[in-house]
């Protein structure tokens, strides 16, 4: 027997306004807190620290693994006589010249290769070559070429920005869609204003991504740079306060030097990137 | 029926073949279709899928050159993109998603350098005004409605006081009852401002209520199957007989009738379609 449903009867309903029912509510005290991201990562790294120091209580071996609590005193310290503050202000010096050079050279290059097809070829065929290369196996040439001194630090730093930054933005422009492209041309726009103003807010959330990466690569090239180099010429940054201080076996000294190694890419990724992206994706609804 | 055409026609498609390439073939997209807008028109090109309609309209924006023949708009030929042909696309991100509504409104006009910042608002808001945004100029793109979404870039549009608005299926992308509420505010903002508009749509319907001269095209490459007058029609007549009698002849002359006998088309009993001269150079 084929399905036959009964026929029912109809009905309205006239609808009175909803004057007492709140028509939003308030999320409780908690839930309004957990939203907070800076606060569930402060507990993320709470517990980390907790368990270092219960780790390094058990282990009870100063020589090879301070608690928390004495390279924090350790940090203090050193934040207080200056040491590694000006540590600190020697490597961001570098590594800022190195990062901001590096940036400008990447924009060059993608912004040539989205104009030519030889800049397309150029920029690929850079990018397979060299991306692979670690940028520290660089360091011992670029001492030859450019002598102890900024300078060669400086060659490192930009090979370790320019190629990640310059494949990401490339590919963030390959995936702009032929719809706002068409908008920009249809405004009479080209060349330059149509990257500056089209291409780059478009192709924004890969951008950012090569930044953050470029950042991270320089960072790490920099303290292993200065490892090798800084213990060399006598005058280096934070790898070399860690070098130093390894080799006089004060090992609490060489955590806080790794500790604001970490707070910097900590406080650049929360302050800086989370920033750009809080005014930029975010607001456009380009990422969540 | 083109009684009297004093005006000079604004835009000319002179047997235009449009060919495009894919990684293997290069296909014809239209072969030799030539229309005339005049001014004022609301002049559809209507199609199945794969008869070149949107190709065709990229081709009168510039963004397509034409493999033969040429496009002529108000006595120039078109050669590349320009602000005096502005497209409305049928995709959401034709709004800049980093530009709130009036900024979107006012790029058109800045990056054309058309206007200066502040003319340019106050045309952006005009206009924003008209199609109902008002209390939207600051939004985001990201949180307003596809229908809302499709004012703007209508907006953004008729700010340019373009000679000729391009609209690639701007509705299809809205569902059945937004779409229906776009048509007729599309036909009040012509009402109101007197643009010329080159429509492409699928839907037959849709160009009947939107067109006051529908191009009827064939696929597989797109050729031109006939014009037809469709000025008596709005959203209004859509149950009328006349209607629905124009409808099916539009709906024989593109799906039964086939374009593989175009002879044919002088044995239409209907009335005054004005059989195109479309001679083929054989």
């Amino acid at each position: 027997m084929a399905l036959n449903p009964p026929l029912r009867p109809e009905y309205e309903v006239s609808l009175p306004p909803l004057l007492d029912l709140p028509v939003e509510r308030e999320l409780s005290r908690a839930q309004r807190l957990w939203q907070q991201g800076w606060l569930r990562k402060s507990l993320i790294l709470l517990v980390l620290a907790v368990i270092w120091e219960i780790a390094a209580r058990y282990q009870n071996n100063d020589l090879l693994l301070p608690g928390f609590v004495q390279v924090s005193h350790a940090l203090v310290e050193g934040i207080i006589s200056g040491e590694l503050l000006s540590k600190v202000a020697i490597s961001l010096n570098v590594l800022v010249k190195g990062y901001l050079l590096g940036i400008v050279l990447a924009f060059v290059m993608t912004s040539l290769a989205v104009s030519t097809q030889l800049g397309r070829d150029l920029l690929s065929t850079l990018t397979a070559m060299f991306n692979p290369l670690p940028a520290i196996a660089l360091l011992p040439l670029s001492l030859l070429w450019f002598g102890l001194g900024e300078a060669s630090l400086l060659f490192v730093l930009v090979h370790s920005v320019v190629w990640s930054l310059a494949l990401n933005t490339y590919a963030g422009f390959q995936g702009v869609s032929e719809t706002q492209r068409m908008v920009g041309r249809n405004y009479g726009l080209r060349g330059l204003r149509f990257v500056w103003l089209i291409l780059i807010p478009a192709a924004l959330p890969s951008i950012v991504s090569g930044l953050k990466i470029g950042w991270a690569f320089a960072w790490r090239t920099l303290i292993a740079a200065e490892l090798v180099f800084g213990a060399s010429s006598g005058k280096g940054g934070l790898g070399w306060y860690i070098f130093q201080n390894r080799n006089e076996l004060y090992t609490d000294k060489v955590f806080a030097g790794l500790v604001v190694v970490i707070l910097i890419g900590l406080l650049v990724e929360n302050l800086i990137f989370s920033l750009i992206e809080r005014h930029t994706l975010k607001r456009w609804g380009m990422q969540r | 029926m083109s009684t009297s055409t004093p005006l000079q026609p604004l835009l000319q498609v002179q047997k235009v073949t449009l060919e495009y390439q894919t990684t293997q073939h290069i296909v014809r997209a239209t072969h030799e279709v030539s229309f005339e807008v005049d001014p004022g028109d609301r002049f559809v090109l209507l199609g199945p899928s794969g008869c070149g309609k949107s190709t065709l309209l990229k081709a009168v924006a510039g963004f397509i050159r034409p493999r033969e023949g040429q496009i002529v708009l108000d006595g120039q030929l078109v050669h590349e993109p320009g602000p005096d042909r502005v497209v409305v696309f049928q995709e959401f991100d034709q709004l800049l998603p980093w530009k709130t509504v009036k900024q979107n409104v006012m790029f058109s006009l800045l990056a054309s350098r058309t206007l200066g910042k502040r003319e340019a608002e106050q045309r952006a808001l005009h206009y924003l005004d008209k199609v109902g945004l008002s209390k939207f100029v600051d939004a985001y793109p990201h949180t307003l409605s596809g229908g809302m979404k499709a004012r703007v870039a209508i907006a953004r549009a008729l700010a340019m006081q373009p000679k000729i608005l391009l609209m690639d299926e701007p509705f299809a992308a809205l569902d059945a009852l937004t779409r229906r509420k776009m048509q007729e505010e599309l036909l009040q903002l012509w009402d109101e401002v007197k643009f010329t508009l080159l429509f492409v749509t699928h839907s037959i319907e849709e160009a009947l209520v939107v067109g006051n001269r529908i191009l009827l095209l064939s696929p597989h490459p797109g050729r031109v199957r006939a014009e037809i007058n469709s000025h008596a029609f709005d959203l209004h007549s859509q149950q009328g007989a006349a209607f629905q009698q124009t409808a099916r002849r539009i709906h024989r002359l593109l799906f039964e009738e086939g374009a593989v006998e175009v002879p044919a088309a002088e044995n239409e009993p209907a009335a005054p379609v004005s059989s195109h001269p479309q001679k083929r150079i054989a």
